[in-house]
């Protein structure tokens, strides 16, 4: 059987807890067995790809020799940020002179490979859709979800190997196994500004708001996603894109996770539901679950 | 032979030349069909498209190329090097202008990116995690926006999803050294 380390991340034990505590729910429902990577540090996300090569795989590099230390054959890492950074840092280390390279920044060289997972993957295979679709309990059909993707699960598809890197479907079957209704969305691969939160707010906030705006007017009341980043643009930000354009948009953001918990009866606070800034909890009573 | 080439001033050399060097893309496979600007979701803030800085790097004209504020502002999706149909990494390349313009001092057209990236890697280096509260905090301070996302503050707190203390982790000891060996080869 394979050994799964677990990899949080720093954004879900933070603004991305909803789906640290979902993610673990989930994986226990879908007799995922998996530990928590002892002593794992942060994959340098944006800022250190963005600046620093060196950088941008030693970090990563430390993390999954952690996990072939702690003999995990495969490591789950649910934050689409940190899940391609470890590919983009598998991939680039196999090459030899690179490794090496690398190798010489750690104090103790990453050797041997681990299998690098998203959850969405594990999730969207098919034994485990079968799984969730036996495992439904509750009535989902009234929520009517776009599947978003964003970038990094998908781009570049030589390194992050998804189903389509144009029209990937991997969240979309989860969607419909856990019994809600999808709503086809051709901008499911759009980026919602990425880590220019902060520092380019205005960039951020435009696009956001083009992809809430398309949602909604597809008919969506809800959008499903894997990715922390994108959580925080679309959720925390949906007041200050509706004071910034003038809109209303009301517009629940669900981490993938939550969606196939619900489906296996957890409850909305278990489920964190009640966490994120645009509420969930209206739409949920709507379609009968409190 | 990187490092070598890292030595050299930004104008000694063809700077296609040290592109492909340093990252390993060429940019003269670029035949400037546009698609990367089409699918760009950012082109509509740059100064410069992605397909104006292949040509820009093309024909060599350095100092025009790093004063666009493209570079910096690039959200990173990927779309453009996915959709290239000559296979140009053009996501790597923005990657590596701003490698080059940091290790040259080159003042960035939008410099609130660098701070954010800067105050980012700082705190990983000091704690091992990223903390988002001091990262929003030091990023105001350092970027002069003392105000700057301050909204968002107080619901980030009462819903649980800004922790206020930060901590050190196990692992941080190794990231501070990690730090620090990367810093010394970028000297070399």
């Amino acid at each position: 059987m394979t050994r799964y380390a677990y990899y949080p991340g720093c954004s879900l034990e933070g603004t991305g807890k909803e789906y640290d505590v979902s993610s673990r729910i989930a994986c226990e429902d879908m007799a995922i067995e998996m530990q928590e990577l002892e002593g794992w540090s942060c994959c340098g996300a944006s800022s250190a790809h963005n600046t620093n090569y060196d950088l941008a795989l030693a970090l990563p590099a430390r993390n999954l020799r952690l996990a072939v230390e702690q003999g995990y054959d495969a490591i789950i890492a649910p934050c689409a940020m940190c899940y391609a950074r470890f590919r983009h840092t598998a991939h680039d280390l196999r090459d030899e002179e690179l490794r090496t390279h690398i190798n010489s920044f750690l104090d103790r060289p990453l050797e041997g490979e681990v299998q690098i997972h998203s959850l969405v993957d594990l999730f969207s295979e098919e034994e485990k859709l079968a799984l969730l679709k036996e495992k439904v309990t509750r009535d989902l059909s009234g929520l009517k979800l776009v599947a978003y993707y964003g970038c990094l699960l998908v781009r570049p598809p030589e390194i992050l190997e998804p189903d389509d890197a144009e029209y990937p479907t991997m969240l979309d079957q989860i969607i419909e196994a856990a019994g809600a209704t999808l709503v086809d969305w051709p901008l499911k691969t759009e980026c919602c500004g990425g880590s220019l939160a902060v520092s380019r707010t205005d960039i951020v906030l435009e696009l956001s708001r083009r992809l809430l705006a398309d949602a909604v007017g597809r008919g969506a009341n809800a959008l499903v996603t894997a990715c922390p980043m994108c959580h925080s643009n679309l959720d925390t930000r949906q007041s200050q894109i509706n004071r910034r354009y003038g809109t209303d948009f009301h517009l629940p953001i669900l981490y993938f996770t939550q969606l196939v918990g619900l489906a296996m009866g957890r409850g909305v606070k278990e489920l964190l539901l009640d966490r994120h800034l645009t509420s969930t909890l209206k739409l949920l009573a709507d379609i009968g679950v409190e | 032979m990187e490092s070598l080439t890292l030595k050299l001033a930004l104008h000694d050399r063809p700077l296609a030349q040290q592109i492909l060097e340093r990252i390993d893309v060429d940019v003269r496979n670029c035949y400037q069909c546009g698609r990367c600007t089409a699918g760009c979701p950012v082109a509509y803030a740059m100064d410069a498209g992605p397909h104006q800085i292949m040509r820009g790097l093309q024909l060599e004209q350095h100092d025009w190329v790093f004063r666009q504020n493209t570079y910096w502002i690039c959200a990173s999706c990927i779309t453009c090097t996915t959709r290239c149909p000559c296979e140009v990494d053009i996501a790597r390349v923005m990657d590596g202008l701003r490698e080059l313009a940091l290790e040259q001092g080159i003042r960035p057209a939008a410099p609130t990116v660098k701070v954010f990236h800067q105050v980012f890697l700082d705190l990983i280096r000091l704690t091992g995690r990223m903390y988002e509260a001091g990262l929003i905090g030091l990023y105001n301070l350092r970027s002069g926006q003392l105000f700057a996302s301050l909204d968002l503050g107080l619901p980030m707190v009462t819903h649980g999803k800004i922790d206020p203390i930060p901590r050190r982790y196990p692992g941080q000891d190794e990231v501070a050294r990690i730090f620090q060996r990367v810093a010394q080869e970028g000297e070399k």
